[in-house]
């Protein structure tokens, strides 16, 4: 797009484009925050408008709100914990030249086209069953007692199943990271005396910075949004309540679309602190 | 000390062979160059020496004692790689620092000693920057004083000037010359340049398919190859091969003159041709000469300016004692 001509014609083309995804994207947040402002309960006919942000004092004044903000934190640091280090862990591994490599790669990834609410039900009755779960099973082989996962650690079980429909795409980011990397700077460290985990930690860990952070950075747009893996398992039950599933409660089952709506103002709000506070921390291996 | 032998030892990747039964001997303080063309084993040799490449059969000895079976980092060797590999992440003096700190060397020494290398360097201006910051040049004497800092026992350097543009290498070589004269430190350096080669060794090990095809030192080299493959290598332009009845006339297969050792003339000459393309360098010329009967092409070189223009009859005479015969076999015949 080196000439004037060529980027006019260029805007022309993607002013199409640009309309779908603003339109896409602007009108559900304008009307979202319309809604906000509103005492709108369909189902009992009441439509009041201009409450001022009663609606938003009543959403952060329940004592589901703090709740369902440590929850949701938990369950994300927990998630990304496990993905990081976990694909880190078999990035390396993967990396090594190993028989059949191909196909070990191929069911690394395989996790990562299961949509959540199948992940969530498979989980749910074929792994975590505590009568005829696959984990049962294995508990009872040691002669151990098994565990009844979603309702004795229900928040934990979560992050598994999240974790592990995650754990692919950080693997695989990494793994590509770690392929780039020099392997005469490894060397080089070798002959320098530095010893596995030394070269690890002052060679391959600081090359993977930058991968680290994409991996954080997209699964946390992601994991703030759960929803499926929570319904089809504890129905925010037990201590899973997520800011997601709280709005999804007060706008289906209260049917208070106003006070949800609010709530999901709140969420973007608070998704937008998190990105922030991360960029941040992590965005500075970015810009190197 | 920096005494290093390498015996019967061996090198294969799978089936292939790279190296085949070698046998080596480097004294301490010696700078000895392994040349030969891409491909050949160079890297794979210097790599068992380090210690990066396990020997598939044989024995290398380091100052007398059998380091076969040790870990690069108890050999007590430092290797400057073709890449750098600096380490980008980290400054030009936590780089230098990295081996001392891995060996838990106290602080004030460590800056002692990068501070003594950052100088004999001109590293100094330069040490809180990253890698990535510096040029080609300045990356190289980054890599080298990662490796002297260590104070080895001997230095490998695996092709450590050709990213470096013409200029700069010419520059550089002085400077790893002028190292060694000052440490006095065993170096074991590879190119597949016979000029870094000529230009900076104690010894030569010319290599060929994993082959040492001679060793000594650059002149021995140059005055008495074993065999014609050294001959062809070593020297630029490269050697003239003549084959046929001229050489029988000498009793040999085929025999060898180098460009400069042909005298040239207008009118009279033991061989004779057609100049092709010529080559004016200032200081000498050379004359690829065409149609002599005797080798496709000869390469004459001819000091200062002289006259020939492309499609003038050129007469050249060799001198007797520069002949160099070969049987054929392709071994040197004294
Ligand atoms: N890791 C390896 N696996 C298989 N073959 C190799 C490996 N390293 C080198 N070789 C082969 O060994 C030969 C010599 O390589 P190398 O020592 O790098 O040559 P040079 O440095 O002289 O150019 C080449 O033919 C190369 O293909
Ligand atoms: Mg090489």
């Amino acid at each position: 797009m080196a000439t004037r001509h060529s980027r006019g014609i260029a805007r022309i083309m993607i002013t199409p484009a640009v309309i779908v995804l603003l339109g896409w994207m602007l009108v559900p947040l304008v009307m979202t925050l319309w809604f906000s402002f509103h005492d709108y309960r369909p189902q009992r006919g009441i439509y009041e408008c201009c409450v001022g942000f009663e609606n938003y004092a009543r959403f952060l004044g329940s004592s589901s709100f703090l709740k369902a903000v440590f929850t949701t934190l938990i369950m994300l640091g927990g998630s990304l914990g496990i993905t990081v280090i976990g694909g880190i862990f078999l990035a390396i591994l993967l990396n090594q030249p190993i028989w059949g490599q191909g196909i070990v790669r191929v069911l690394v990834i395989a996790p990562f086209f299961v949509m959540p609410t199948v992940s969530a039900l498979v989980w749910k009755n074929m792994m975590m069953d505590p009568v005829n779960g696959i984990l049962a099973h294995v508990w009872a082989a040691f002669g151990a007692e098994p565990v009844s996962w979603l309702t004795d650690v229900p928040l934990f079980s979560i992050i598994m199943i999240v974790s592990w429909q995650w754990l692919p795409f950080a693997t695989l980011i990494l793994l590509t990271a770690i392929q780039s990397l020099d392997s005469e700077q490894l060397e080089a460290a070798e002959m320098d005396g530095a010893g596995p985990v030394p070269r690890f930690v002052s060679i391959i860990l600081p090359h993977l910075a930058r991968a680290i952070t994409v991996v954080i950075l997209i699964e946390t747009i992601f994991l703030l949004s759960i929803f499926a893996e929570i319904f089809v398992t504890t129905q925010g039950g037990l201590g899973t309540k997520t800011l997601t599933y709280l709005i999804y409660e007060r706008v289906m089952e209260s049917q208070n679309v106003g006070l949800g709506s609010a709530g999901g103002i709140l969420a973007v709000i608070l998704a937008n602190i998190i990105a922030i506070f991360l960029m941040r921390i992590v965005g500075k291996n970015l810009d190197r | 000390m920096g005494r290093i032998a390498l015996r019967n030892v061996t090198k294969a990747f799978g089936d292939v062979v790279v190296i085949p039964p070698l046998d080596l001997e480097i004294e301490d303080g010696e700078f000895v160059v392994f040349v030969g063309p891409s491909g050949c084993g160079k890297s794979t040799l210097l790599r068992l020496i380090a210690g990066l490449e396990d020997v598939s059969g044989g024995q290398i000895t380091i100052d007398g004692e059998d380091a076969t079976g040790s870990p690069p980092a108890k050999r007590g060797l430092a290797m400057v790689f073709q890449s750098y590999a600096l380490y980008p992440h980290m400054s030009v003096r936590r780089n230098i620092t990295f081996p001392l700190r891995m060996a838990g060397m106290d602080k004030a020494e460590q800056k002692r000693r990068v501070e003594a290398a950052a100088d004999v360097l001109n590293l100094t201006d330069y040490l809180d920057r990253r890698p990535g910051q510096l040029s080609g040049g300045q990356r190289q004497r980054v890599a080298i004083g990662r490796a002297i800092v260590r104070e080895p026992t001997a230095f490998l350097f695996d092709e450590p000037l050709s990213n470096l543009d013409a200029a700069l290498r010419v520059g550089m070589r002085l400077e790893i010359s002028e190292l060694h004269e000052r440490l006095k430190t065993t170096m074991i350096y590879v190119t597949h340049d016979q000029v870094e080669a000529m230009t900076m060794a104690d010894k030569i090990v010319v290599l060929q398919a994993g082959r040492i095809e001679q060793v000594g030192s650059p002149l021995e080299l140059y005055r008495t190859p074993r065999n014609q493959f050294v001959a062809g290598f070593i020297g630029s332009p490269k050697m003239n091969f003549i084959t046929g009845e001229e050489a029988a006339r000498h009793g040999a297969a085929t025999i060898g003159v180098r460009p400069e050792h042909l005298d040239v003339s207008e009118t009279e000459g033991e061989w004779s041709g057609v100049v092709g393309v010529s080559e004016h360098l200032g200081s000498d010329t050379f004359f690829h000469v065409h149609d002599t009967g005797l080798a496709e092409t000869i390469t004459v070189r001819a000091s200062g300016e002289v006259g020939f223009r492309h499609g003038d009859r050129i007469h050249m005479t060799p001198r007797p004692d520069q002949v160099h015969r070969f049987g054929p076999d392709g071994l040197r015949i004294e």
